[in-house]
């Protein structure tokens, strides 16, 4: 293997498992402020020890993302130098930006939000616990707009080898920007939604806690008929605009070879087998008129096919971009359909505590959706990434350009080292993830007083031995 | 190269070399605790070191991203040419800060923490080294053609490179050691005040080893070093670095508890001031100047209104964040949840 492939190799590898763990922060942290604001609102206890229950799972998961962020930031120098040195003026000021406005204001008040439950008034707790989130937001925003540029590149001239920002507004709403902003955004609050539904699924069919976490189950149901259809939606745009600005990667994951004549409109493959080989599918199973339908909202609209372009523009692996992109849908859909069971439920009054954890079939349904986020997370970079091939910055610089001119050893021994590490830590995780379920919530936790004025009903005396310790 | 560039440029040079300063000092106490708590007889009292890091941690490697992030943007040529030759010494550190980070949270919810507290400290260890090794790659200089590295990936295995690595890892154990003086009490503070006389000498030792090395290899340094005016700038820098290594030593005698930490920090950033002056107006010794890798004059003053501007506000926040937290560190009280 050559240079190019190891790096694009480590770079996929160390990408696909950092975004494992950011979705959960982003979703768990939000989730976190809405438990730690409805107890300060309604006082129910419940809400805090909620809060400090899933602060568990939070603390685990966000170590492994700021271990496995760290190795991304500097990959770009350290594989894809002729990049840096080309794109720096925007994508490296935006990484700056990431740091600066996001890393920094989540760092800073992590300490605060994990530890400070006994040393700042709940208030300030809440306050720092919604920077940690906002924080975690904004890292999203930025990240994706530096990616959405990579993909759709605005603002800016190629001189000498290298983009100069000639206007910051339109490289950042660059084409891509806000659809992409929106639908990441979207896929960490429904991959949540899955986790946190999930957990609490499986304690109320085992018949722990039953009241307790129908109380996070249903936030989830209520959030999740918003997000599961939003989500769709935002999909449905990421998509039209590839047919707009990356046609070769939006024929691809479609398996659409010829374009169509005006007048005409493209038939949509359900399922196929797109061969780069002999230009074609090699089988297919078609709806007629449906993909001018959905790449344009138009009856008749023109989509390109992959034949309009020569083979070296066209994207590799056809049928993982394809089936990649299939999977996703099928996964939204699906969530979608799984609030709406949910709902009805509700609806018909059948979500009581005392009766919900004999519906076996509709909890194991929402315990086995655990995954489901996380892979169609996976599949939509792929098709996002692997569908801009051989682009490093679509129609500028080629992926073969970017790359440093390394012994190929040298990348087989960071690729090793990062396969050796991430596999410890997944497993790790796995374990420790175990654990806290299996110890589950305490819910004999006594909240901090909220008020001032307010006598200090069972406080443990042992915060005045040791400053730090906390129960 | 405009005007412009140039001014920019520099104001960027002195930015960026905030930024380095607040990690390597905020860091380097946190990776110094890291090392130290290799020597700690008991888990229990290797929890109270582990206890005075909880908090912080996670904002103090921050300030490694937001340096990569800076650098990247404001002297994409830099960034570059740095970690294209630097490959090695920067996955070690970054394998090191993935097992850092990592075993730091799962010890916590392990029931014997041996093992999570043993990678803790050699990770903490592989950092400082490979941080010291890049380091002295780059101060032993990068061989480059028109930004492009020239020169071999092992370019750190040399004698300069290993002296500067011994020097930075006594350093940051210093820095941590002293800031255990700080932080903790009894038995630990007593032995942390103890390491510190070692660490001490061997930090001023390889100081001194770096100090008296450097211009020999670049004929540029020496010439500010021996020459007027820039004598009057730098000459006061040694100066006071030996000046708090003396405070430093005196300070320890007499148990003090804050001026050692602070002296330690004084040493740190002279030198660093020291470096920062010797080389420019070169970024990447020798071939690069801060104006060649500057990125355009429109880039760095956008990010002079996203980071510069933003810079004090995180050292609000981020002190805001240890005032909470003040206060010793006892026996039993661990890493706190
Ligand atoms: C919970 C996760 C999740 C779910 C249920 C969906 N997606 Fe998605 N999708 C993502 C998570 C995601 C993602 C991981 O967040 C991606 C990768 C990059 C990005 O911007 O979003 C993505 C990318 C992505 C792209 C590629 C964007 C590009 O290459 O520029 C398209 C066309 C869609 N999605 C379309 C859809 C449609 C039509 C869906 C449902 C009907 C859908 N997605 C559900
Ligand atoms: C976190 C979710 C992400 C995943 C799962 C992911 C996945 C991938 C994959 C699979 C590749 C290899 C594609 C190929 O070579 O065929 C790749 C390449 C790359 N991605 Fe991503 N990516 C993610 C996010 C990002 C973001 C946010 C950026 C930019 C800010 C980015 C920048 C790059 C670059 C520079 C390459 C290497 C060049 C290339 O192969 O085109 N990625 N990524
Ligand atoms: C869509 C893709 C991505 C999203 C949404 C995302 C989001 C996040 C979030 C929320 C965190 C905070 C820690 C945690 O999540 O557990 C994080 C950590 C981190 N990410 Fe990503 N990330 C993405 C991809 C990338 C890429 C491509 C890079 C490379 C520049 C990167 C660099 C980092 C770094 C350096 C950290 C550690 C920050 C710290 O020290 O606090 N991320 N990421």
């Amino acid at each position: 293997m050559n240079t190019v492939m190891l790096s694009r190799f480590q770079f996929a590898l160390t990408a696909m498992f950092h975004i494992l763990w950011p979705v959960l922060t982003i979703g768990l942290s939000l989730f976190l402020v809405l438990n730690e604001a409805l107890w300060i609102k309604t006082r129910d206890p419940d809400y805090y020890r909620h809060a400090r229950f899933w602060a568990k799972l939070f603390i685990l998961n966000f170590g492994i993302g700021v271990a496995t962020g760290v190795p991304l930031e500097f990959e770009f120098g350290t594989n894809w130098a002729p990049f840096s040195r080309a794109m720096g003026n925007f994508f490296g000021n935006i990484l700056g930006f990431e740091g600066a406005m996001a890393f920094m204001l989540e760092a800073g008040f992590l300490g605060i939000m994990l530890f400070g439950w006994r040393r700042v008034a709940p208030k300030i707790h809440l306050f720092a616990t919604s920077m940690v989130a906002l924080g975690a937001s904004l890292s999203a925003f930025w990240i994706m707009v530096a990616n959405s540029w990579m993909q759709s590149p605005a603002g800016g001239v190629m001189r000498d080898g290298r983009f100069i920002v000639t206007s910051y507004t339109r490289a950042i709403f660059n084409p891509y920007a806000l659809w992409s902003v929106g639908h990441m955004w979207f896929a960490c609050l429904e991959t949540s939604l899955l986790v946190i539904g999930a957990i609490s699924a499986y304690y109320i069919r085992r018949g722990e806690a039953s009241s307790f976490f129908l109380k996070s189950l249903k936030l989830v149901i209520i959030a999740g008929l918003v997000v599961a259809p939003m989500q769709i939606f935002l999909g449905d745009g990421s998509g039209r605009v590839i047919f707009q600005y990356q046609p070769t990667k939006g024929a691809a994951i479609e398996g659409h070879w010829k374009t169509n004549p005006p007048g005409s409109a493209a038939a949509w493959a359900l399922v196929a087998w797109p061969s780069a080989q002999k230009q074609k599918n090699l089988w297919a199973i078609k709806i007629p008129g449906v993909l001018s339908l959905l790449a344009t909202h138009r009856l008749t609209g023109r989509v390109l096919g992959l034949r309009a372009f020569p083979r070296r523009d066209q994207p590799p692996a056809l049928p993982l971009l394809f089936y990649a992109f299939r999977l996703m849908v099928a996964i939204g859909f699906y969530i979608f359909g799984l609030m709406l069971w949910s709902i009805w439920l509700w609806w018909r009054n059948k979500l009581r505590p005392e009766s919900i954890s004999q519906n076996r079939l509709w909890l194991g349904t929402w315990m086995s959706a655990l995954p489901l986020g996380y892979l169609a997370v996976e599949c939509g970079w792929i098709v996002r990434e692997v569908g801009r091939q051989p682009w490093i910055v679509q129609g500028i610089m080629r992926t073969a350009q970017g790359a440093s001119r390394l012994n190929p050893g040298v990348v087989v021994f960071s690729s090793i080292g990062y396969l050796i590490l991430y596999a410890i830590l997944f497993v790790t995780f796995v374990l420790f993830f175990r654990r806290i379920i299996h110890q589950g919530p305490d819910l004999t936790l006594v909240p901090p007083h909220l008020a001032p004025d307010t006598p200090l009903v069972g406080e443990p005396p042992r915060e005045a031995q040791h400053p730090l310790d906390e129960p | 190269m405009s005007a412009a560039t140039h001014l920019l440029g520099n104001i960027w040079y002195g930015l960026i070399g905030i930024i380095l300063a607040l990690y390597v000092v905020l860091d380097g106490f946190t990776l110094g605790v890291g090392m130290l708590s290799l020597f700690s007889p008991t888990d229990a009292r290797r929890s109270v070191l582990m206890g005075t890091l909880g908090s912080v941690w996670d904002a103090n490697e921050t300030w490694l991203v937001l340096l990569g992030g800076a650098l990247f943007g404001a002297f994409p040529a830099a960034y570059a040419l740095l970690l294209h030759a630097l490959y090695i010494p920067i996955a070690l550190m970054l394998f090191g800060l993935v097992l850092r980070a990592s075993s730091f949270e799962f010890r916590e919810h392990a029931r014997n923490k041996r093992l999570w507290n043993l990678l803790f400290a050699l990770a903490s260890f592989t950092v400082a080294l490979a941080q010291g090794l890049a380091l002295g790659t780059v101060l032993q200089g990068i061989p480059a053609h028109h930004d492009h590295f020239t020169g071999s990936i092992l370019g750190w295995i040399a004698p300069f490179p290993i002296v500067v690595a011994a020097g930075v890892t006594a350093g940051y154990a210093l820095l941590g050691s002293t800031y255990l003086v700080l932080r903790t009490d009894g038995i630990i503070q007593e032995r942390a005040r103890r390491a510190s006389f070692g660490l001490a000498l061997m930090t001023f030792l390889a100081a001194a080893t770096v100090t008296i090395w450097t211009p020999f290899l670049y004929p540029a340094v020496a010439g500010k070093w021996f020459g007027v005016p820039t004598l009057y700038l730098i000459a006061p820098l040694p100066l006071l670095a030996v000046g708090a290594f003396w405070i430093l030593v005196r300070a320890l005698r007499q148990h003090r508890e804050v001026t050692p930490f602070v002296a330690t920090v004084t040493i740190f950033l002279a030198s660093f001031a020291g470096l920062a002056v010797s080389l420019h107006p070169d970024i990447v010794p020798p071939t690069l100047t801060v104006s060649e890798a500057a990125a355009s004059p429109l880039t760095l003053v956008f990010m002079l209104a996203g980071i510069g501007l933003l810079l004090p506000i995180m050292m609000v926040y981020n002190g805001y964040q240890y005032l909470v937290f003040r206060g010793k560190v006892t026996t039993g009280s661990g890493y706190p949840h």
